[in-house]
Parts: C-alpha cells; structure tokens; sequence
C-alpha cells in the first residue's frame, strides 16, 4: 500500500465519474433530470472501443462516443421535453435502452486488442515531491483534461451569459422563455452536452483506465454513482470532481488492502479470506447513501439546492414555474 | 384550400385510447427491434418463429415461461404499489435477493426444527423472505421520510450492498464443498410444482410451474382490493397525485412512505423467496436476470394495474426466455428498451390531439 | 390630414383555447403617450389579449399593426424588438439570479463574459433616469414584492421599450405603493412611452388612465373611451353585464364563546426569515374575523399555523386544545376546515375524481370510512348530495378535479369543508379569480356559516371584500398584527395607513 499509487489511481478512475458527473450538472441545470448515464456510458463505453478497433485510432473512438451518447441522449430529451413524458422513467427506459445497443453492437469485442489512448508525463509538474508522480505522471490526456475542464465548466454556469441562460432555464423556463430564451432548445443542447460527456467517460473506461469490453462489467454501476455525485454536489462542478476523485481512491483502496498480511500490526482479515472483500466492495455504496443524508441534511437546512424546475417539463402558458 | 395540422389540449380521453396506445406501442417495438436486428445481419421473421416457439410452442416451453413471469408478476405489483405513490422503488433487485437471502436463512441456519412440517417450513420461509425484503425496503423508505434522501439513488446502491451481501454468504459461511452455491434444499423446502403430481396427472410431467404463480395471483387480488376500497390505498392515491393535497388532508406522510416502501420491498422479497424456493431450490449468485429492472417496465406498460400486470409479465418472460437463446444476448435488454420508450412517447397521444383543419384562404 | 399612427391596432383578434374561445373578435387601439386601462373580470380574456400583443401566443386571426405596421410575431423576442415589453401578473424572475443578471437575460450583449460590474453600473443610470430604485447586484428572492415589480419595468426600460404592457401592477401593492406606481406610470408617459394598464379595479382606472377599454368575456364591452364623464357605475355595469350590488346583507349577531385563540405566535417563511411576529387573536363563533393586509405579510403562514401545516412557537388553541406544532389531522379533529389559498396545489388531487376530492377529510369517518375500508357507495352518494345543493359544474361525480373551472373547483372545496360541519374555519382568498357570480355565491356561503355558529378567519387581499364580511377587522403587515377594529368603525383610510405599517398607525388603531 503506497498513498501515491491510491492518489495516481483515484485521479484516474475520478476522472470518468468527474465527466459523466459534470455532463449531469449540465443536463440538470437546465432541468432535465437523465437517470440514464449507466446507459449512455456503456454505449459509449462499447462504441470507443469498436470504434478504435476500426479504425486504429482511439481518439477517433472517442469522438465517436461522445456523439453515440449525446444522440441517444437527445431521445431522452425528445420525449421529456416535447412529449412531456415522465423524467424518472424515461431516464430507467434509456438505461435499458443504451446497454441492449452496447451489447447488441458490441457482441464479439470481447477480448479483441484496439489501440488505447497513451499515457505519458507533464514534464516540470512531475517533479513535485509525492503530488506529481500522483497527479501529473503516466496518465492520459483526458485526465489533463479533466484538472481544467471542473474549473472551465464552473466558470461557464456561473459567470458567462450562456451559462446565465442556462441557468434560467432550469430554474424559471417562463422567465427565460419571454425574454426570447429558447427554452426547449437549450435543453436539448445541454441533453445533449450531458450524453455526451457520459459517452466520454464510457470511453475512457474502456479505452483508458481499465481497458477492455466486458459487456455490462465495463461500467459496472458507475453511472449510477455519477447520479448520486450530482445530488451530494449540489450542482457544483469543484465538489462534484472532488467527490470523484475520492471514490476513485476508494476503489483503489479496496484493492489494495488485500495484498499485505498485516495491518497497522494486526494479522490482515482480508489476506486470510478473501471473502471479506465483499464487505470492502459494499462501501462505496454505502458510503454513497451517508453522503447523500448528509447532503439532503444540508439541502434542508439551506433550501432548496436543486435546480427549481428540474424534472418538470415546461409547457408555454402553463404555470410560469 | 388549405390543409394545416393543428396540436390541441385533450378535454377528454376515450376508454379505449389507453389500451390501444399500450398495445401499439409494443407492436412498434417489435417492429423497430426487427428493423434493428436486421441491419445488424438477423433475420427478424426467423428469430419472431423462433420466439413463438421457444415460448408458447407447447406445454413445457410455456410452462418455462411462466416460472419466469412468476417474479415478474410479484415484483410488478410490488413497484406498482411504490410508483402510485410516485416512490422511485428501483431497489427491486436488491429487495428481491434479500428474500431469497431471508428464505435461505430458513433452511440453512436453520430457523425451524428438522422435524418440522412442510408447510411450516414454507410458511417460514415466506416470513423471512418478505420480512427480509421489507427491511430493503424500509431503509431507503425512512432515509426519505426522515431526511428527505433521494430514494431512486438509495435504492440503487442498495441493490449493490445486498448482491455482495448475499456473495459473501455464498462464496464463504454456506459454500457448499468450495462451490459459489448452498447446497441443495430439503425437499421440504421445495414449493409444490405441477410435475410434483405427474403420477396421478400424466400431463404434468415435466411441467415446472410452481406454486409461487398463485402468490403472484393472490397478491394482484389483494392490491387491487387496497387501492379499489381500502383507506390506506386512498392516502397512497391521493399522495400520489398531489403530495400537498395529501399534507393538507391530515394524512400521516412520512408513516405512508415507510410503509409503502417495506410493503412493496416484502412483496419483492416474496418473489425472492419463491423463485429459491420454486426453481434454484439453493441460494446461488445470479438468481435474477435483472427482474427486478424487467418489473419496472412490466408496471409501468400496464399503467400500474395490478390485474394488466399479470398477462403483461407474461409477455416478458418471453423476451427473458427467448434472449437466453437469440443471439446477441443484449437483444431482449434492447427490446424491453424501447418497449418503454414508445410507450411513454405514446402517452402524449392521451394528452394532446391533432386536428386536421381544412380553410379556405382567408387572406389574399 | 392623416393623423399620426397609434402605437398599436389589434383588429379582430380571435384566440382559441380548447373549449374556450378566449378572445372574440376583439379590436383594441393605443395612442403614443397615453395610458390606457384595460378593464375586465378574470377571465375576461385581458391577459390573452395582451399575451398576444407581446408575442407568447399567436392569434388564430385578426392583424396586429405597431406604429402603423403589420406585424406577425412568432416569440416574445420579436414584440421585444418591436419595443414591446411587457409585466406579467406572476413575476417571470429567476430568483436565485441578481438583479442584473435578470435584466441581461436574453439579451445580445454581453457577448460572453458576463463582467457584471459594467453593467450593474449601467442598471443604476438607467434606475437614475426613470428614477425607479433597487440594488443591482441583490438576488431576486432577497427583495420586496414591490422591487421586484421593478426589476420587472426596468428590464422592459433597458430593451428600450416604447410601449409598457402592465398586467394587473397594482395586486401586491399596499395602497401607499400603488400611490407610488401610480405616480411612476405618470412620469413613464410623460417621458413619451405608451402603456396599457391592466385591471379590474375601477378605482384605479378613473384615477390613472386617458381611455379604457373593457372586455366582458372574450368580447369588447367598451371600445377606447375617453375617460371624460365616466363614472364607476358605468364601467362596473360593462364589465359584468348588469348593475353589482355593492353591498352584502350582513344581519347583525352577537358572537358566541371564544373558539379559536391564539397567543404570541411566531413562525418562519420558508425562506426561513420571520414571517409571523407575536401574533395574537381570538375568533368567536358566529363571527367573522377579517385580516386585511397586502399579500405576503404573514397571511399564508398565520393560516398554516392554525391548520398544522407550519411549524411554530406559541401558543394555538381551539376550544381549549392546543393544536400548535401537531400534525394536521390534529386541527382537522378539532373541527377546523380550511379553504386553502391556492385550489389546485394544495386543495385538491386534480386528477382524481370529484368523489375522491370531496371524501378528503371525511373518509375516516362512518358511514364513509368504515374500519380499513372506504364504503364508496356512501361516498358516491355524499358526492352526489354535494354537487346538487352546492350547484357544482361537472359532467359527473366521476370526473376528474382538474377539468373543473375555478369557480365550480373553488365550490367543491367549500362543500367539502362545509359539509364536516366545522367549529372553525380558516378562509383564505376565497373568491380570488372568480367571476362575479361565484364570488357572490361563496360569499353568501360564508355568511350563512357565520349564521350557523361557526367560527371564521377571513384572510383576503381585497379590502372591500374583507370589510363588507367581518365583524371586526384586525390588519396585518409584515408579520405583525397592527390591530383590531369593529367593522363598524373601520374606513378604507384607515386600514389602508395600517397596511403600511408605520409606527403612528398602531397607536391610532389601539386608541
């Protein structure tokens, strides 16, 4: 066990919930609740794979990824935003809908080998004693990406006129809409924003962080969790990365304390039976729920948190909410 | 002349608008999953036989199928039951694998005498699965009551926690001889199947159906009996349709949404504890192919009747069957996706009209 | 000589809702500079017609010209940029957004960057120009209904917009704010821009605008008039067909023993700040006690408190049990009913049936409850009953509530809160948005439970309402109680100073 290859390790897997997550903060920001991340990462999990399969590039996997989770996205965002249907079970319908293509198109890539995205170093950041091996060395791009794109996307919600706008729309689409905002629009564009931003973390599962198809293995519940990164960071890009971040370790944790066969000097549970290990995989989840009881306490003592209008469809002339 | 398409507000819906946007939206499913299958290099109409026959084709095939509706129908109802109330149960999974856990519990600790009865042993088992399945429910049902915590988030992880939960017993404290499983059940455990009385009824041989179809039939009664005359399915109604209307009525919230949420997390349980007890007949990993998820569209196509829920599940169960066998595997997955896609887009056609309007122009 | 074009001539405009035809041929004229009211009941159609004006519904005929020009708008952007702007009744702020960031909404500029200094400053010098005050940089649900009002005309001001659309200003204005408004509407005409008035209060209309126009449903009852030798009478006969009795037989009647009393009662908005201060009060049965005040000083909570939908401190008593802090089964066993303030949020499941609407307190209760069940034939029957006696509207006992309209809902709800034969009953806005009939209908109800020995908090924002029902009025403004006065000694001057609230005010009215 060694803090730097937990840290190193969690920054890597942290980044694929960072993006799914902040590609959520998007899509609910503007209202639109999408439970089908698990879904959209999976489909965009299998198409980077195939994709730079082949093609032989894994960035042009990427691309295509993300255009494959922002197009199945925008079916959500077709029937809740012009059919006004019911956002929680549309949501459900996508997850079901997005892993039936990811298995369906992804039948025999099991076990094929297509490029993957490199890793490599950031020269001068390296050298940082502890810190740099963790955060700067032997990763790839996207998780570069992702130290600059958490503060880029803060900015672009909160001090940037589209960012006003998009705001707006998901807490009063009635104000919005009589200024000339397009509401419906711009909810199909941060839908969109948001599929496709889950596509780029399915992809970088697959292609990246632990490479592979493993049919619904790849994302095994990820999506999920991004959801639940969305609530407990209260909409906020920087507390969305961090919690991101902090799973990612965790997960890196579990593994590793199977390894030594002593603890802080008593004999290692885990390194006489194995079995325990379930308990270990049980915690992210748990650890999950008391976050979110802490942070719905914390909604409650400062109302409200949530986007106003999120999940509620909006109809011109109905109710300005 | 001209012709326009004019969208307007329904001011009412006829009877048979609901059924037949239901019934047409699966037939556009088929359709569209056909047209899928046969871009990707299948031949729709071989694998539409095949289905049939590995379906309803004869006695045994169907009988298969109704051993897997039989989940279905249970945790149907039971997210039913939650949905009326606009509780998010995605937990089925979870409180399904709890029963079966609760059930084993039964046999292999074991809770009752050697000696016991058969019917005291089943009797238990239904005891512990529901009471298991209960508990599943009730976690996230109080966590939202008390702390206003997202339940579709809590009910999800759990899933997660119990599935390990479960593993753990399995692989460790109940492996038989090294195997991922318990070993097999005392026949005592077993529920009665129809091919258990293939010596008098020569037809039944073979035929796998278990009584855990009649649970399912059983509790589709007694829902539809609570949310038809009873005044706790009034309070859940009424919530359901305005949470406010609900407060202002004096109506015990937080008590309803626990309740609610064990209810239908028993009923779950229930299933679990059939299917261990009717078809495994062990506590083994992967007992569920995701029914759990599987009921959540059953109910939903059905417009959360408990009765529709039951031909429905049926219907399902043959997507299960079927996807076992059709290759690829993600194809029933794929179906039961937009199974539910259409039929939500179709729920527009029972708000909204479209009006075709013929004028003259009225301007030159 | 061709005289010049008016600022907007809508000719027979025709707007169509499902079953409603919303505007029937209406044509409506404005002239550059003037104030015009727009006169009618809700539901006349005023809004539909104005909605149109500013581009959010399109006509299904009839042409709108602006400044002599045909225009054919397809979103509030383009009547934006035809120098349209319009204040809707319900505010369209984002609230958790500043001031500025509200009036930069939608527009061109800034680009990108919001660098919101530039135009906070820029906020102020247009405030500075129309002299219309609020800080640009608070948020929206930090300010007064009053200031938001005007973040609402300064963001038409700052689009340019040359002709103002008002739609019903004054209705959350105490009476010295509506003084104000009246005296900004004034100054804004002045300065050249042209502006319709909605409303439907006659006093304001005499005293503000050039012309009127009244609408009685969907159709023009006077076109354009100019306000010369107009009387009250006239316009009130227009706008609902016949002559309106002022006037409400109240026969006079001493109260009973006390039945609700509350003491020291303090509570908290949602947005946690006081909303009830010290609050004290005593009801009778047979009498009804008005509380008069501008909307949003206390009146939602106090009804909640009573009801147990709110928590608070002190002390609520009704028929000597404390019902402060329970649940609100507690009140409802205590026989306290209540007609809440907003009909389909809170008062009823809208699509539920009429019969599970009307059984929504009794059905506990025999012959309706019975043990675990419902016996939904009585149900059936008691629905029935009511929606005969009450002369409710609708095709069946089966039909779902929220196809009803607001009048016959507003009836269903107090039916269903009359029939529980309560001790007390908390009324809030009773005959909001009803048309004349049913408001009388509801009024005379009241009355007549009055008579039969109930105990009745009348919460209402129409003073005339307020003061032709109670027995005694107490005024209530931020949350605290300014006083109590006999309806007999009450006038409109009076009780308006209290509703602002100043410290003179009090002692005046407890003499």
């Amino acid at each position: 066990m060694n803090f730097t290859i937990i840290l190193h390790s969690g920054i890597a897997t942290g980044t694929v919930l960072l993006f799914a997550a902040i590609g959520e903060i998007f899509a609910e920001r503007s209202g639109i609740l999408n439970l089908g991340v698990e879904g959209m990462m999976l489909l965009g999990a299998m198409a980077g794979f195939g994709i730079s399969l082949a093609t032989g590039s894994a960035w042009v996997g990427v691309l295509v990824a993300m255009l494959a989770g922002g197009v199945l996205s925008l079916a959500h965002g077709l029937v809740t935003i012009h059919f006004q249907a019911d956002q929680v079970v549309s949501g459900l319908s996508l997850t079901f809908l997005g892993t039936g293509l990811a298995l369906v198109l992804g039948e025999g890539l099991t076990g094929q080998t297509p490029p993957l995205l490199v890793d490599f170093n950031i020269p001068l950041l390296g050298a940082i004693p502890v810190l740099g091996p963790a955060l700067f060395m032997n990763h790839g791009l996207l998780v570069y990406a992702g130290y600059l794109f958490t503060p880029l996307a803060w900015f672009y919600i909160n001090k940037t006129r589209p960012g006003m706008h998009l705001r707006a729309v998901g807490e009063k689409p009635a104000a919005a809409d009589t200024l000339g905002v397009n509401v419906y629009g711009l909810r199909y564009l941060y839908t969109f924003v948001g599929g496709a931003l889950a596509g780029l973390a399915g992809a970088m599962i697959s292609l990246s962080v632990s490479p592979g198809w493993y049919s619904t293995q790849t994302t095994s519940g990820q999506g999920w969790i991004a959801i639940a990164l969305v609530i407990f960071a209260q909409w906020n890009p920087f507390r969305a990365a961090l919690g991101g971040y902090l799973f990612g370790m965790l997960r890196r944790l579990i593994l590793d304390l199977q390894g030594p066969s002593t603890l802080l000097g008593f004999a290692n549970p885990l390194y006489i039976n194995s079995n325990y290990s379930f308990f270990l995989i049980m915690t992210p989840y748990i650890l999950t729920i008391i976050a979110l009881i802490i942070g719905s306490r914390a909604v409650a003592r400062k109302k409200g948190g949530s986007p106003s209008a999120l999940g509620i469809p909006y109809i011109r002339g109905e109710r300005g909410r | 002349m001209s012709i326009r398409f004019k969208v307007e507000k329904r001011v009412d819906v006829p009877k048979w608008l609901p059924l037949a946007t239901s019934v047409g939206s699966v037939i556009l499913a088929f359709l569209l999953g056909g047209l899928l299958f046969k871009i990707i290099g299948g031949e729709p109409l071989k694998a539409l036989k095949f289905f049939y026959r590995a379906v309803f084709g004869n006695w045994a095939v169907f009988s298969d199928t109704m051993v897997k509706a039989t989940p279905l129908i249970i945790i149907g109802i039971a997210v039913a039951i939650a949905f009326k109330m606009r509780l998010w149960n995605i937990g089925a999974e979870g409180q399904f694998y709890a029963g079966a856990f609760g059930a084993s519990l039964v046999v292999l600790v074991p809770l009752v005498p050697e000696s016991s009865p058969k019917f005291v042993v089943i009797g238990m088992m239904m005891i512990m699965g529901m009471l298991c399945g209960a508990i599943a429910g009730f976690i996230p049902g109080y966590l939202k009551a008390k702390y206003k915590v997202n339940e579709i988030i809590t009910t999800l992880m759990l899933n997660y926690i119990i599935i390990n939960w479960n593993n753990f017993w399995i692989f460790d404290q109940w492996s038989d001889r090294g195997f991922q499983m318990t070993a097999t059940f005392d026949r005592k455990a077993w529920l009665p199947r129809l091919a258990d009385y293939a010596r008098e009824i020569p037809a039944f041989s073979g035929v796998t159906l278990h009584l855990g179809v009649l649970f399912g039939i059983v509790a589709a009664v007694i829902v539809w009996w609570i949310f038809k005359h009873s005044r706790w399915g009034y309070e859940i109604k009424l919530y359901g349709d305005n949470p406010e209307a609900a407060r202002y009525a004096g109506i015990d919230i937080t008590r309803n949404i626990i309740l609610v949420m064990a209810f239908s997390g028993a009923l779950a349980g229930l299933a679990g504890m059939a299917e261990i007890s009717g078809v495994v007949h062990r506590l083994q990993e992967s007992i569920s192919p995701g029914y759990g998820f599987t009921a959540i569209i059953v109910a939903w196509l059905a417009k959360l009747e408990p009765f529709v829920i039951i031909p429905v599940s049926i219907l399902f169960a043959g997507l299960i069957v079927a996807g076992r066998e059709i290759q690829p595997s993600g194809l029933s997955f794929l179906l039961q996706g937009i199974i539910l896609f259409m039929l939500i887009s179709s729920d527009v056609l029972l708000r909204y009209k479209v009006r075709i309007i013929r004028t003259e122009q009225e301007q030159v | 000589m061709a005289s010049p074009p008016l600022a907007v001539e809508m000719e027979n405009i025709v707007i169509r809702f499902p079953g409603v035809l919303a505007n029937d041929h209406v044509n409506f004229t404005l002239k550059k500079g003037e104030i015009h009211a727009l006169l009618g009941e809700n539901g006349a159609g005023k809004s539909t017609l104005m909605n149109a004006l500013s581009g959010l519904y399109a006509p299904s005929s009839g042409t709108i010209r602006i400044n002599g020009e045909a225009v054919n708008f397809k979103s509030p952007r383009d009547a934006i940029e035809k120098g349209i702007g319009m204040v809707h009744q319900h505010f369209m702020l984002v609230p958790t957004q500043t001031v500025t960031e509200n009036i930069l909404l939608g527009m061109d500029e800034p680009r990108f960057f919001m660098n919101l200094n530039k135009y906070n400053q820029k906020i102020l010098d247009l405030q500075d120009k129309f002299g219309l005050r609020v800080d640009p940089q608070a948020n929206i649900w930090q300010l007064s209904v009053g200031e938001q009002q005007r973040v609402e005309i300064l963001k038409t001001l700052y689009r340019g917009a040359e002709i103002l659309i008002l739609d019903e200003p004054t209705a959350v204005l105490s009476p010295r704010e509506i003084a104000e408004f009246m005296e900004t509407m004034r100054s804004l005409s002045a300065d050249g821009k042209s502006i319709v008035f909605i409303t439907h209060k006659l006093r304001e209309v005499v005293e503000v605008a050039d012309r009127v126009t009244v609408l009685r449903k969907g159709k023009v009852t006077g076109a354009g008039e100019t306000m010369e030798g107009v009387t009250k009478k006239d316009l009130a006969e227009k706008m609902v067909g016949r002559e309106v009795i002022f006037t409400i037989h109240r026969e006079p009647q001493e109260p009973g023993e006390v039945v609700l009393e509350m003491e020291d009662v303090s509570a908290l908005s949602n947005r946690g700040l006081p909303a009830l201060k010290n609050v004290s009060l005593t009801v009778r049965s047979g009498e009804i006690l008005g509380i008069a005040g501008v909307g949003g000083n206390g009146q939602s909570e106090l009804a909640e408190v009573i009801t147990g939908l709110r928590q608070c401190q002190g002390r609520i008593e009704v028929q000597g049990q404390d019902i402060s802090n329970r649940p609100p089964i507690n009140a409802i066993n205590q026989g306290v009913s209540h007609i809440p303030e907003d009909r389909t949020e809170v008062g009823t499941a809208p699509s539920l049936s009429l019969t599970d609407n009307t059984i929504m307190k009794d059905y506990r209760k025999q012959p309706i409850g019975d043990g675990w069940r419902i016996n939904f034939v009585q149900a059936r029957d008691h629905t029935r009953n009511l929606k005969e006696k009450y002369n409710i509207l609708a095709p069946s006992i089966d039909t779902p509530a929220g196809k009803l309209s607001g009048g016959n809902l507003q009836k269903l709800i107090l039916a269903r809160e009359i029939s529980s034969s309560p001790n007390f009953m908390v009324a809030m806005q009773p005959t909001r948005g009803l048309d004349v009939g049913a408001m009388e209908a509801i009024r005379e109800l009241l009355l007549e439970q009055r008579k039969n020995g109930t105990a009745i908090l009348l919460i209402s924002e129409e003073l005339e309402e307020v003061m032709s029902l109670s027995d005694r009025i107490a005024v209530i403004s931020e949350g605290k109680i300014m006083g109590v006065l006999d309806a007999e000694e009450a006038d409109i001057e009076t009780i308006g100073l209290m509703m602002t609230g100043t410290g003179e005010d009090r002692e005046l009215a407890q003499r």
